[in-house]
């Protein structure tokens, strides 16, 4: 077998509510898929259970190869899983330089720390600018860049990333993107959470399309926004699919 | 000699003095502000910690004679880390996600537990009279005096070296070490630090057998400035670094060590230069006295009022804390209408039952047993309506009880008021009190709210309770403080059984009260609050005025309860019955068994004073053998257990807010009703019930004829 992340039939939840059924999908090394959906359809929980955060209630993970099901997030970000959660992803109590330091100590080794963060600032010089400050009160497109240097410095083979977009001003989306281009051209993988459509398409080579917690098209990305429209009108229309209870 | 030259001596020899207590609140700080950094608990039981440190010491190195070095081993380097991890592994572990509110109660009930599992197990008394040793050789025999003004003991020295390497030392840490920084990303977010790669467990593990070795080394150096080693005085201590801690808002260790440096300083200034008024104002005398001791109160009191920082220095959210399911709502919380009556019926009926067999049967000292209960029982409503209702924790209901026992006291037994009267106008000025102390205290919230109170509680122990003319002063001490029963028209209440009815007569009042105010406005006014309050406000709720009300009859209930335990024990037996240690323990229990309705407050008061002479002395055991010689060997048991017992029941707390007895009955009911529905066969199990109203995917995908799902194995690229 050669895909890099596996999910095979795996179900998953929050205490007794449960937000994926049976969701199965691959991705290759060095690929890059787009996971789309309406809002509450179980995109970020998919993001939890690929990077460990979530421990699927039923189905298999595996990562490289190796089963990693229910196992805890430090072993996935060991195995190369790095992931930029929704929302704040940055220690906000520490430092701009804590943060990068904190990762690199454990991914680069003790040798290796100071030659990373010289990197990771010459990638962004406005970090660089602003090591000490303390990371809560750094814009949120700041932060969203400290994230992404962490990111690319360490080189995952896998990054998962949950609406890194949001909330931010075009110009630096377009850079947020550039970036995680740059990323692909590294090798790395990518699974990424995204409203906006347009943007993905154009980054991703598959798409998977989610509603209500199971996926229902999986293809190449080019086709998606055709696929996401179809998929809207079926679920708005008949009132089968509404919970009776 | 000139003026200067004896100011300046003077001024050297206050400094030098304050200087060794100020060691011991420095390093306690240092401890606290330790644990607080790399765990985010606001550890109470620090004090715990370290007095079991000490105690080991003692036990290893007095009674057992073994040489200092092993017996410093053992108790600062084996014990206490030891325990730190056990600490982390079964309770503080589990609760990461808890709120900040629920890990103070926590370390609360680990207060009072910790030591009396310590002393249980080691068959430990709190030694009084032989002053512990210190780690060095005739440590409090030699004495240094480097500037011909003041000798400082090996001991004291000792203390102030091991102070100042450990902030240098602690404060490399984080700045330095990978290790320090982990510990810090840890107490942030637990899961962030998991996407780094790094074990967030192990990394919180060591953080609390580090913060414990040092409370094990605070306790161990500190031991010999007393000559007890009893887990009160440490708890006290503890109280007292906090307002050392909070002037460097709980992170940064070195203001820590300078804060409690000043607070020594602080008082030996006030000891030497405060002009002595009274030696012509005498009733000034009782203050001047009393004030050095209060000083570390009145500082924490007010820096928490008057210092706004240090309330929004709130610790930064989690920010993956969306992972979690949600919490047990509080709507939950309220209990539905399906209980049956009959059962309700049934209960009421055994409980008269048990009133009419103890009330005709039973002897004396079940009679004061049980009335002691009752008694206890409408104390701990006060416990119900701030903490159940208002979802504040308040430590200071002991001190609300004081003063109406304290204010029979004075009335009835020097003023010759009716005593009932005198009861009431005790609760009166109770609610008094709590309703002006409410206005600073409440608007804290959280954690400063507990701190707040608790510091309140420790100025009126160390202050107000030392006056004549408001707690009794010397005079009281020679004769008691005695408060007489009452006598109403034909009825006297000195006859132990017509006290029982009074007493029960009162607590069904108070307990009607209670469940009036929690149906009523002021009820759904708190619910709506301890919700969310900028949402309550900001549909125009006003949680000021709901929370005032809330703390003024929490504090008439604990003045009306406090004054009927007065009566029934015909004394105010202040140290026993209200000094905050002793009332840290109500608390825990309320919580324990259940803080949200009247029958938990009912049942604690029964566990506080029943628990031991009913199951831990056997004689429950004895009934059901029907008799007394039949009653296994284990017992009696120890009565500490109930401390063990209680004081762990708090655990539960942060997962289950209802407590124990409520929660018991809930799974209870869950389970008769799964069994109810499993014989109608209405299939469904309890586990498929979803409580969030999201729209679920209905079982069979309806669209699968026209979307195609690829099979993930023929995906290609
Ligand atoms: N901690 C939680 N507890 C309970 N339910 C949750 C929790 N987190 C998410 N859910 C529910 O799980 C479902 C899927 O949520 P998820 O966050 O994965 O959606 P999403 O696709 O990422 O939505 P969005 O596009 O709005 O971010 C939703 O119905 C949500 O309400
Ligand atoms: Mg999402």
């Amino acid at each position: 077998m050669t895909e890099l992340l596996r999910f095979a039939n795996v179900s998953a939840g929050y205490g007794p509510f449960r937000a994926l059924f049976d969701v199965s999908f691959d991705i290759q090394p060095g690929e890059a898929v787009a996971l789309l959906g309406a809002n509450g359809v179980g995109k970020t929980t998919i993001a939890r259970v690929a990077t460990g955060l979530l421990a699927p209630s039923s189905g298999t993970v595996t990562f490289g190869g190796t089963d990693l099901t229910g196992a805890a997030a430090h072993r996935f970000a060991r195995a190369g899983v790095a992931h930029a959660p929704e929302g704040r992803s940055v220690f906000a109590t520490l430092s701009v330089e804590e943060n990068l330091r904190l990762s690199f100590r454990r991914s680069k080794g003790r040798a290796g720390v100071d030659a990373a963060v010289g990197q990771a600032f010459e990638l962004f010089p406005a970090l660089g600018q602003r090591h000490r400050q303390i990371a809560g009160t750094l814009s949120g497109g700041q932060q969203r860049m400290l994230a992404m240097a962490r990111v690319i410095v360490e080189e995952p083979r896998l990054l998962v990333a949950d609406e890194l977009s949001l909330g931010l001003a075009p110009i630096i989306v377009d850079e947020v993107y550039r970036n995680l281009d740059r990323l692909r051209q590294h090798g790395c993988a990518l699974l990424i959470v995204e409203q906006h459509v347009g943007h993905a398409v154009a980054l991703c080579d598959r798409a998977v399309v989610l509603d209500r917690g199971r996926t229902t098209w999986i293809g190449p990305a080019d086709q998606a926004s055709e696929r996401l429209v179809r998929n809207l009108f079926q679920t708005e229309s008949p009132m089968e699919n509404s919970p009776t209870e | 000699m000139t003026l200067a030259a004896t100011l300046g001596s003077d001024l050297l020899r206050a400094l030098l003095q304050g200087t060794p207590p100020g060691t011991v609140y420095a390093l306690i700080a240092l401890g606290f502000v330790l644990t607080y950094k790399t765990s985010g608990v606001f550890n109470l039981a620090f004090g715990a910690q370290a007095s079991i440190s000490a105690a080991m010491y003692y036990k290893a190195h007095t009674d057992w004679r073994w040489p200092i070095l092993p017996a410093l081993i053992v108790s600062v380097f084996v014990l206490a880390p030891g325990v730190g991890l056990l600490l982390e592994r079964l309770v503080f572990r589990h609760l990461r996600t808890a709120s900040s509110v629920a890990k103070i109660v926590v370390t609360l009930g680990l207060s009072i537990a910790v030591p009396s599992i310590f002393e249980l197990v080691f068959q430990f008394q709190g030694v009084a009279g032989r002053t512990p040793e210190g780690i060095v050789p005739n440590g409090a025999g030699v004495y240094y005096d480097p500037f011909g003004v003041y000798p400082f003991s090996r001991n004291e020295l000792m203390t102030m070296a091991v102070a100042v390497t450990a902030m240098l030392g602690l404060a490399a840490l984080f700045k330095f070490s990978a290790l320090g920084l982990q510990m810090r990303a840890v107490v942030e977010s637990p899961r962030m630090t998991e996407l780094n790669g790094i074990r967030a467990d192990r990394v919180s593990a060591l953080s609390w057998a580090l913060s414990s070795s040092f409370a094990g080394m605070a306790g161990v150096l500190i031991a010999p400035r007393f000559n007890t080693l009893a887990a009160p005085d440490f708890f006290n201590l503890v109280v007292v670094a906090i307002a050392a801690a909070v002037l460097g808002k709980l992170v940064s260790l070195p203001r820590a060590l300078v804060g409690g440096f000043c607070l020594g300083w602080i008082i030996a200034l006030l000891g030497t230069f405060l002009p002595r008024w009274s030696r012509t104002q005498t009733w000034l005398r009782p203050f001047q006295e009393n004030l050095t001791p209060s000083v570390p109160f009145l500082v924490l009191f007010g820096v928490l009022v008057f210092w706004p920082a240090i309330r929004r220095a709130r610790e930064a959210s989690d920010p993956l804390s969306g992972v979690d399911p949600p919490p047990s709502s509080v709507g939950s919380g309220a209990r539905g209408a399906s209980r049956p009556r009959f059962s309700r019926v049934i209960g009421l009926a055994l409980l008269v039952g048990i009133g009419v067999i103890v009330f005709i049967r039973a002897d004396t000292s079940w009679i004061f047993l049980v009335t002691q209960a009752v008694v206890m029982s409408t104390i701990y409503l006060s416990v119900t309506v701030i903490t159940g209702l208002a979802g504040q924790i308040s430590l200071c209901q002991g001190t609300f009880a004081a003063i109406g026992g304290f204010t029979v006291f004075q009335l009835a037994d020097r003023h010759g008021v009716s005593v009932l009267l005198a009861a009431v106008i005790g609760a009166v000025i109770a609610a008094a009190v709590g309703a002006v102390l409410s206005l600073p205290v409440l608007r804290l919230g959280g954690v400063w709210t507990a701190v707040a109170t608790l510091a309140f509680a420790y100025l009126f122990d160390s202050v107000l309770v030392k006056i004549s003319w408001i707690c009794g002063g010397g005079t009281s001490l020679l004769q008691g403080t005695r408060v007489p029963r009452p006598v109403v028209g034909p009825w006297d209440f000195a006859d132990d059984r017509s006290f029982l009815v009074l007493t029960v007569i009162v607590f069904i009042v108070v307990a009607f009260a209670v469940t009036q105010i929690r149906s009523g406005t002021v009820g759904r006014t708190l619910s709506a609050i301890s919700g969310s309050e900028v949402a309550a406000e900001s549909i125009g709720i006003s949680p000021a005025r709901a929370r005032v009300t809330a703390f003024a009859v929490s504090a008439f209930i604990a003045g009306l309860g406090g004054a009927l335990l007065s009566i029934h024990q015909r004394n105010v037996n202040y140290g026993s019955n209200f000094s905050p240690f002793a009332a840290l323990f109500w608390l825990v229990l309320v919580v324990s068994l259940g803080a949200r309705t009247v029958q938990g407050a009912a049942q604690a008061g029964a566990a506080f004073s029943l628990f031991d002479t009913l199951i831990l002395r056997g004689t429950f055991m004895g009934w059901i053998l029907r008799s007394s010689k039949r009653i296994p060997e284990i017992f009696p048991i120890n009565p500490k257990w109930r401390f063990v017992f209680f004081g762990l029941g708090t655990i539960q707390f942060a997962r289950h807010p209802e407590g124990l007895v409520e929660h018991g009955k809930r799974q209870m009911r869950r389970r008769v009703d799964a069994l109810r529905k499993r014989r109608t066969g209405s299939g469904g199990s309890i586990d498929d019930a979803s409580p969030v109203s999201t729209p679920q995917p209905s079982s069979e995908p309806s669209n699968e004829t026209d979307t195609a799902v690829v099979p993930v194995g023929e995906t290609t690229r």
